[in-house]
């Protein structure tokens, strides 16, 4: 049934931290490695090593340019990960005309049975975010399942036991939990950094959030020898009587 | 939004075949035996062409039966049951029509009312969409509407109310995209709520995700269709409502020139559903920088 429920006992999902995210791509590939090897349809490719190649990711991440309205400041650049955000209110399970989107009781997780979906592409339309493609080889919807098969996996090191992204992010970026639990780490992290949602008024009430880039700070400048503004020896003689000149 | 050849073929005859069921089951179409028959024929075949090409959108085709599940959530699971029984019911009434010549107008009613339901749940799909704020508005089922009630008044040569209809869709189109331009403005979603970062400063796209096309874009950020957007709303305009009205003036309409507003008619109604995709810009284009 894809009616939505009206609430869920937990809220997993993912914090993403704009602050600290270095825009390597390593959550982009290492989701794509697990989810064309496991659940699912694998992440189909189209002319990978033509001219034109392009593929089906559940995670993609843009890089923006900031330029401060005041001006004099630096521009800033931010990479920035999307994947799908689990929302509450999730539009694209409401639409599916087949029932295989769904959004489950016990944890908020968004999924699409493959065996039931028909491919006709409305979920992705009537998402905001872009979290949703459709496959071109298996002609069945993919998204973001926040790795069901590996959170729960009792094969796997529990190390392991987090969505790949977040396992391989190198910079700590990525922070998996309950967020709907204030206690859990992720939510306080999101307390604590104001993290906040994309999109407020399209009205989805995602689960994930994104915590927004802290000012810039230069640690390093003040421990750095200046440079030098003055010079001796013949230097110092030749530039004063330059500017004398 | 990508204007899937698909789609707009189905909308735009399964729309026209819905129209002139509900016309015929309201009692136009005068006629027994052949004409009837020959009407009918044409209501059912222009519905079934349009509900056939919508198979073709569909990544599995061969699941289609499961799309009558969800009734109860999804517009459209609601539009494929309701299609089915708009073709059911009015079958029967085409068949108690042609071959006995019995017009039952109890059944003809719950005929047309099915049919206009049918057409009213293919535009609620679009209306619903929040994502693409040129479509969320009453005006997108009212357009629907009046085109397929149109249409049908049309084929079935009902001269006088299918100018009356011409005439409101003409205005109704109008309006939307007097009104339509600037919905996705006053949607309020912009790179900065996409992003979250507009207190940094002034955003734009530096990298995207990948350097060639993906799904997202072709299917959601097209932008080559409404290239030529300007120029095609008048032409599809005046196919769609001026000429057919201009062709059913009293005194000119016999059956050539109803027939000419029939041809028009169509071929006005497939460019503006080819606008009313090419010109619908989803939010998802926000985080590419494109609209």
């Amino acid at each position: 049934m894809t009616s939505l429920p009206a609430s869920t006992e937990r809220s997993l999902g993912l914090v993403i931290d704009l602050d600290t995210c270095v825009g390597c791509h390593a959550c982009v590939v290492s989701c794509k490695e697990w989810n064309t090897a496991n659940y699912g349809a694998p992440l189909s490719d189209q002319d990978a090593y033509g001219a034109r190649p392009s593929g089906t990711f559940l995670n993609r991440v843009h890089s923006f340019e900031a330029v401060p309205e005041s001006g004099g400041e630096v521009p800033r650049v931010v990479h920035f990960p999307r994947s799908c955000l689990h929302c509450a209110d999730a539009p694209c399970v409401t639409v599916c005309p087949t029932g295989a989107s769904y959004k489950r009781t016990e944890d908020g997780i968004v999924l699409v049975n493959e065996a039931d979906c028909i491919g006709c592409g409305l979920c992705a339309w009537a998402c905001p975010y872009g979290a949703r493609e459709l496959d071109q080889a298996a002609g069945v919807m993919k998204k973001c399942t926040l790795c069901v098969d590996r959170i729960e996996n009792p094969n796997i090191p529990e190390i392991d036991r987090q969505p790949a992204c977040v396992r391989a992010c190198p910079a700590g970026a990525r922070h998996f939990g309950d967020l709907a639990d204030p206690e859990s780490p992720a939510a306080k992290l999101v307390a604590a950094r104001g993290g906040f949602d994309l999109m407020p008024e399209q009205g989805t009430r995602p689960v994930n959030k994104y915590l927004p880039p802290r000012a810039p700070v230069d640690l390093l400048a003040p421990l750095l020898d200046p440079l030098p503004q003055s010079a001796g020896g013949f230097l110092g003689w030749l530039d004063r009587a330059l500017d004398k000149f | 939004m990508h204007p899937a050849p698909s789609i707009i073929v189905f909308t735009t005859f399964s729309g026209l075949g819905f129209g002139l069921m509900a016309m015929l089951g309201l009692g136009a179409g005068k006629g027994e035996g052949w004409i009837a028959a020959t009407f009918c024929a044409l209501a059912l075949g222009l519905a079934g062409a349009g509900l056939l090409a919508s198979l073709f959108h569909l990544g599995q085709p061969s699941r289609f039966l499961k799309a009558f599940s969800q009734w109860r959530s999804s517009w459209l699971s609601r539009e494929a049951l309701l299609a089915v029984a708009t073709l059911l019911v009015f079958g029967a009434y085409a068949a108690l029509w042609s071959l006995a010549g019995l017009r039952l107008a109890a059944l003809g009613l719950l005929a047309a009312a099915l049919a206009v339901a049918t057409v009213f749940a293919t535009s609620m799909i679009y209306a619903q969409m929040k994502s693409v704020p040129r479509w969320r508005s009453p005006l997108t089922p009212a357009i629907f509407l009046f085109a397929s009630l149109s249409g049908g008044a049309l084929l079935a040569g009902e001269t006088r109310p299918a100018t009356v209809l011409l005439a409101a869709l003409g205005v109704l189109q109008l309006a939307d995209w007097f009104r339509g331009d600037g919905r996705f403005a006053a949607a309020g979603s912009t790179m900065a709520t996409a992003t979250g970062l507009g207190a940094l400063g002034r955003l734009r796209l530096l990298e995207p995700p990948n350097t060639g096309p993906n799904y997202l874009l072709r299917e959601m950020v097209h932008v080559v269709g409404r290239r030529h957007s300007r120029r095609l709303r008048p032409i599809g305009f005046t196919a769609a409502v001026v000429l057919p009205i201009a062709l059913l003036a009293p005194g000119a309409a016999g059956h050539l020139t109803v027939g000419l507003a029939v041809l028009a008619h169509v071929a006005g109604i497939l460019v503006l559903r080819w606008l009313f995709f090419a010109e619908a810009e989803h939010v998802v284009g926000l985080y590419y920088g494109k609209r």
